[in-house]
């Protein structure tokens, strides 16, 4: 009997401390298959963010940049900038990349930055107990829309990948979710041209990736998994919304 | 015979595989692990064909494939 | 040892720093540095470097963090306002142990305050400027020349010591023009050695991590201790300050940046009135010349502050002298004195001193 599904040099051998069913997990380990695949663990450097995934400097097997809340496209200008022959990859949750970082994520954009972003979009702040995100869907309750969003007093949700689609620096925009396990497959995918696209220096690429947050949904795993189909996908349609050939 | 090994030190217990597997083979187990979660584990002998989309979804590389 | 070039004070800077082998500017405009990241924005290309006009001052000093982890000299230049946004990514550096080099062309404050020369950021730049604890050394030129030659000494006393360094300048020194000769070679970026913590391409070695932060019970007490280590030995070691006339004066000026070259306009006319009055310039504004001031306390001396704020280089001055002397303070706060304005003051507190004696 042969085993058929190897754990990725490119994390590092160690139990993740994400909640059970939450999508950093899956999107972590599909990072690190595609380095993997495209041999870029030894020149990879990858920046994890505020946010849950703070920890990612403790789970990717390449060298780490744990930086200030939402500046991580700035962060990746600076290494890419000045080492443009590692790979740089900035990983973001919602607060990160579409609150504090908005700015950051739409020059870099802009400028066409050579960097891969992997956005982690599950509509709620997960580290600091469950406040409203850019993201969060209208009606949907958090710590700090307790009776859940109204467009009069907290607007509305911001869909990122079609905010960056109409900037031409932005090469390559796509939205998939990690709900199913066939969600999982098209975002390992799209990771992957995320990567190759800054190996073939085609400039600034995106995944938005919809994602399960049982923890602060006040959902169990499954459940959670529902509410992503059947709540999130209606509000952020999946699919490609830019890419290199345009 | 396919199988699947859960790790049982990795698991969470998040059962997001017991809905990813097409064939319903995996379940939750009624004794719960060293670090104090349930986890899952294969419910009918015969029934895996190491399709391998329970390891895609689980989150915490607990499940091997095995062909 | 280059020829000598006549030069404004912002440009001289700027060129200052890619001798010194800077190879990463970003910035953005703001009055009265715009000099800055315009002769960046080719000097850069022009040298093999990166530069990048950010989306703002913030994004500015997260682009030095991310560069200088790869271990190049970088730079950013902002002035008091802009200064102010990049503090929380000035403290990350520190917290990571980054050697960042940044300057502050100081102008009128608070708020958006006027775009003259004020010295009304002392307490900000000696103090760390940040949240936690941790400071960054501080130089103070007071010319053209001192302009253009600090960015080298600040990047070899930053690496030394994996400290931020800092240029504290002023309006007045950005856009002034005078003949500056460079008192170096230009230094080569590949003759710099590759930090052990810099990340990069990690064939044949472990992988390297940089973060500010350490969750684990007492760990983060253990790294500011170890800082706090360093702060100590560049206190004992690296405080840098010029003394004039001092040995028969019984009035001290003390005064950096652009008040020092006022101070000594108002110290040459007390001299012909026959009044013994010298002059103490800090150069590194942290670490502070304690130990060099205290010592002309203990002889007995006067000291007059003159700064162009309401009272921050004051409070160092009273702490070095501690108790020893009387100091006095002619603070302009957001105003430029002239000379005669300043020797007014001598005058007024000289005849205190005679009265008193």
């Amino acid at each position: 009997m042969k085993l058929l599904n190897k754990r990725p040099v490119s994390l590092v051998d160690k139990p993740m401390r994400y909640c059970p069913g939450c999508g950093h997990g899956i999107v972590h380990r599909l990072i690190a298959e595609v380095m993997d695949e495209l041999n870029i663990r030894e020149k990879t450097i990858g920046i994890a963010p505020v946010g849950c995934a703070v920890f990612a400097d403790e789970y990717f097997n390449c060298d780490m940049i744990q930086g200030a809340h939402g500046r991580g496209p700035a962060i990746a200008t600076g290494i890419k900038r000045s080492k443009p022959e590692c790979i740089v990859f900035s990983y973001q949750g919602d607060g990160d990349l579409a609150s504090i970082g908005m700015a950051e994520t739409i020059h870099s954009a802009a400028r066409s930055e050579n960097i891969t972003i992997i956005f982690i979009n599950n509509a709620i702040y997960g580290m600091t107990g469950g406040q409203m995100a850019p993201t969060t869907l209208l009606g949907q309750a958090s710590t700090t829309s307790p009776k859940g969003r109204d467009s009069k007093v907290n607007g509305y949700p911001i869909r990122i990948c079609e905010l960056l689609s109409q900037l031409e620096g932005a090469r390559y925009l796509e939205r998939t979710s990690v709900s199913t396990a066939g969600g999982v497959i098209k975002t390992k995918k799209a990771v992957r041209k995320a990567f190759q696209n800054q190996i073939d220096g085609k400039g600034f690429s995106l995944v938005e990736v919809l994602s399960m947050c049982p923890t602060n949904w006040g959902l169990s795993p499954l459940e959670s998994a529902k509410f992503v189909d059947e709540k999130m996908m209606p509000v952020y349609p999946l699919g490609v919304f830019r890419t290199p050939e345009q | 015979m396919p199988e699947i090994r859960v790790d049982e030190t990795h698991c969470k217990g998040c059962e997001l595989c017991t809905k990813a597997c097409p064939r319903q083979c995996i379940i939750m187990s009624d004794t719960f692990s060293v670090t104090g979660y349930y986890p899952a584990k294969l419910g009918k002998p015969d029934c895996c064909t190491a399709c391998g989309l329970c390891a895609q979804i689980c989150p915490d590389l607990a499940i091997e494939v095995w062909k | 040892m280059s020829e000598k070039i006549l030069m404004k004070g912002n440009e001289a800077l700027a060129e200052g720093a890619v001798r010194a082998g800077c190879r990463f500017f970003a910035g953005y405009p703001i009055t009265p540095q715009n000099e800055v990241p315009e002769y960046m924005s080719w000097r850069q290309p022009e040298a093999g470097g990166a530069f990048i006009q950010a989306e703002s001052e913030v994004a500015a000093i997260n682009m030095l963090y991310g560069a200088a982890a790869t271990g190049i000299r970088t730079m950013t230049s902002s002035s008091s306002p802009g200064i102010s946004l990049k503090q929380e990514g000035i403290s990350y550096c520190a917290g990571a142990d980054l050697p960042i080099f940044y300057a502050n062309v100081v102008r009128g404050g608070p708020g958006l305050g006027n775009i003259a020369a004020a010295q009304g950021d002392y307490n900000q730049s000696t103090r760390g400027g940040g949240h936690g604890d941790y400071r960054v050394i501080v130089f103070a030129p007071n010319s053209v020349e001192e302009m253009g030659n600090f960015p080298k000494r600040c990047y070899e006393l930053a690496e030394k010591y994996r400290v931020p360094a800092m240029i504290l300048a002023d309006a007045i020194l950005g856009q002034m023009m005078e003949p500056i000769a460079y008192d170096f070679d230009p230094v080569d970026p590949k003759t710099i050695p590759q930090p052990a913590w810099a990340l990069g391409v990690s064939t044949g070695r472990e992988r390297r991590v940089v973060r500010s932060y350490d969750l684990r019970e007492g760990e983060l007490e253990k790294l500011n201790n170890q800082r706090i280590q360093r702060f100590r030995e560049i206190e004992e070691k690296e405080s840098r300050c010029e003394i004039r006339d001092a040995d028969d004066a019984r009035l001290i000026l003390v005064a950096y940046g652009t008040s020092s070259r006022i101070a000594a306009g108002a110290m040459r006319m007390a001299r012909e009135k026959g009044l013994k009055v010298g002059l103490f310039r800090p150069i590194t504004l942290w670490p502070f010349p304690k130990k060099q001031l205290a010592a002309l306390a203990e002889k007995g001396k006067r000291f007059l502050v003159v700064e162009m704020s309401m009272g921050q280089l004051v409070d160092d001055v009273r702490l070095a002298v501690c108790g020893k002397a009387e100091v006095d303070l002619y603070g302009r706060s957001s105003g430029v004195p002239a000379a005669e304005e300043v020797f007014a003051e001598i005058e007024r507190v000289y005849k205190t001193i005679e009265a008193n004696a």
